[in-house]
């Protein structure tokens, strides 16, 4: 099939327009960049914060407060935190985030003060786009990107993907530095805003040259009404929990919060109780969290007055930690030419072992964002666009021409038949990580044979396809070769600390391997 | 999942064509969009955000389609629920709108607390 091909000639190329690939597009063209953001569906409506609420770790610069702060989150990163990535990021936030006034508008709050580092999801993405737009960056909605481009010396030359809407077909992008900015990778569960993440960033670094660390970082559960997708958690920090006998379910404290609901799962179902929320919060929900009240409200459930049933949605890589590794305080990925900003990046500095939960990562989005965009800039000036100099693709996986019949979907729900299973996840052991290890090299043996179309949607799909097996791979390798517990990475069978702390960092594309690095060599 | 696109209210303006993060809906020439691509909606619910005529609905549940009936889903009141809540557009001057998500630390705060 013949498709038209659009070209693009860029100083700096983002990849991903959620809340750190906007950032990094504002800074750059800010900074008098020419930069193009290829979003694989709508900047402004893409991505997991559009559909939330992210705070940002926020520490105003009065004397003493940010060590404090700082000091408090190496403690709970468990030796693998690092504080100058921390001072970086809050630091960061706090100068730029109130930029952000000239297209979001802030309500102050009852003593009269603007709390700038709680945004709702939808007004942020929508601002976020506005302002990149203003700033003179040129947004490719519905443009998935397929792989990136490389200079013959290993730099990155920009990449090339395919458009979804208007007359579709392929489009490449020829930039002087390119910013991976696509998201984690949530298995294709069914988290809030989650499904465009699929880890293409991850598969795509990987080619290029780039680490992973932290992968085994991925077992995060959080809870949402049965079947839904309103995983928003501050209405539940009120809640009780039951089974279908009415016995109250014990509900422990620490970084495994939903492993016992995990287990309450398997025996039957189970009802959330929120009558303990107060009259105010009740009355204040649906202007604090609009989604959350609609989506109780058409399914004729009054959550303050009804027991419901609730199920467990996987996070994977989003609410956990793993991601391309940063190789240097300019969030370079360790590949000449390329950058990584927010999700798609290990945010092992800013929060080792343990979730950045929203208001974390959402800081380390913004800054890592920034901190990219500034660096691809410098880049540009001293080596220029190169776009005149021939480039070719570093992809594999997935955009082979299809020729077998394996069923693209069974291999989906076997990736999800590991990842997405709170029990496996909560509960690692050896055992249970080898088998999901075989199943998972069967299913990417099968996928270049992948049975589907040659349409934009259909070749997008079946890269997701590759990506979403990929990161499951990386994620059960990095799960085996950490052999004890540790913050989010729970081993059922485990022996003993791994001391002094370490990395697990990951790398390889048909062969994966895993390594152990020890803390504190990094950036 | 997206249920529907009510043609009596929808205008054809295809807002939301290009608002899904997911590319579910392809336009229609002088009518209201299809929902091309349902079992690819991730139940977001933005897409009636973007919607100033209220002609969309989603159902809460992500996992199967849940058919709706027009008629019936006009009558419950609940089209046009997010934009309104959210104040957005026409709704933007409404004081009881007005966007409280500043609340949320505190009231997680206080859950911890109590």
């Amino acid at each position: 099939m013949r498709t038209q091909l659009t070209h693009h000639d860029a100083d700096v190329l983002v990849i991903g327009g959620g809340l750190a690939g906007c950032w990094a597009a504002i800074t750059a063209a800010q900074g008098g960049a020419r930069v193009i953001v290829a979003e694989k569906g709508r900047c402004g409506t893409s991505g997991v914060a559009a559909a939330a609420g992210p705070g940002h770790w926020w520490v105003p610069p009065d004397p003493g407060r940010r060590e404090e702060a700082i000091a408090r989150r190496l403690a709970a990163a468990q030796g693998l935190g690092d504080a100058a990535w921390m001072a970086r990021i809050v630091d960061r936030t706090f100068r730029t985030l109130p930029d952000i006034a000239s297209h979001y508008q802030y309500v102050p709050d009852d003593d009269g003060r603007i709390r700038h580092h709680a945004l709702r999801g939808p007004e942020y993405l929508r601002a976020l786009r506005e302002k990149a737009l203003a700033a003179g960056a040129i947004v490719l909605d519905h443009s998935p990107a397929l792989e990136l481009l490389r200079h013959a010396d290993g730099g990155i030359a920009g990449a090339r993907g395919v458009s979804r809407q208007g007359a579709g077909g392929d489009w490449v992008v020829r930039a002087g530095a390119t910013i991976l900015a696509t998201g984690g990778c949530g298995f294709r569960s069914h988290l809030l805003g989650g499904a465009n993440n699929t880890g293409d960033g991850l598969l795509m670094a990987v080619e290029a040259g780039a680490v992973l660390s932290g992968m085994e970082f991925s077992a995060f559960f959080t809870v949402v009404p049965a079947d839904t997708t309103m995983a928003r958690t501050m209405i539940y920090s009120f809640a009780r929990y039951y089974d279908e006998h009415g016995r109250l379910l014990d509900r422990p404290q620490g970084p495994h919060d939903n492993a016992f609901l995990a287990e309450a799962l398997t025996h039957g179902p189970v009802f959330c109780d929120l009558s303990a929320t107060p009259e105010d919060v009740r009355r204040q929900l649906p202007q604090i969290s609009p989604n959350v009240t609609l989506a109780f409200r058409r399914l004729g459930i009054d959550p303050f007055q009804d027991r419901f049933p609730v199920s467990l949605v996987g996070e994977g890589t989003i609410r956990g930690v793993g991601g391309v590794r940063v190789a240097d305080a300019d969030a370079g990925a360790g590949v000449e030419g390329l950058f990584v900003a927010g999700d798609v990046a290990s945010r092992e500095p800013v929060t080792g072992a343990v979730s950045g939960g929203g208001a974390v990562n959402a800081a380390w989005a913004l800054s890592s964002g920034c901190i990219a965009a500034e660096a691809a800039l410098a880049r540009v000036r001293r080596h220029g666009r190169r776009a005149d100099t021939p480039a070719d693709g570093t992809g594999g996986a997935g955009l082979a021409h299809p020729h077998g019949t394996t069923d693209a979907a069974e291999i989906e729900r076997a990736v999800q038949a590991e990842m997405l299973s709170p029990m496996k996840q909560y509960f690692r052991t050896d055992a249970t990580l080898s088998a999901a290890r075989d199943r998972l090299d069967a299913g990417w043996t099968a996928l270049p044979h992948a049975g589907l179309a040659p349409t934009p949607h259909a070749r997008a799909r079946r890269r997701e396809l590759a990506a979403l097996t990929a990161t499951a791979r990386w994620s059960t390798a990095s799960a085996l070769a950490r052999r004890d517990s540790l913050g989010l990475h729970r081993r059922a069978d485990a022996i003993a600390a791994t001391t002094p702390p370490a990395h697990v960092i990951a790398g390889g594309v048909d062969t994966i391997w895993t390594d152990l690095v020890p803390a504190g060599e990094q950036a | 999942m997206i249920e529907l696109v009510i043609a009596s209210r929808c205008t054809g303006c295809t807002a939301c064509v290009t608002a899904c993060p997911r590319d579910v809906f392809d336009p229609v020439p002088d009518g209201p969009p299809r929902i091309a691509r349902q079992a690819d909606c991730q139940t977001c619910f933005l897409c009636e955000l973007y919607c100033r005529e209220d002609a969309l609905y989603v159902h809460p549940d992500a996992g199967r389609a849940r058919p709706q009936d027009a008629a019936a889903i006009e009558a419950s009141g609940l089209l046009g629920e997010y934009r309104r809540a959210s104040g957005w557009d026409e709704w933007a001057g409404n004081e009881a709108l007005r966007n409280q998500h500043w609340r949320m630390e505190d009231v997680f705060r206080r859950a911890r607390d109590a």
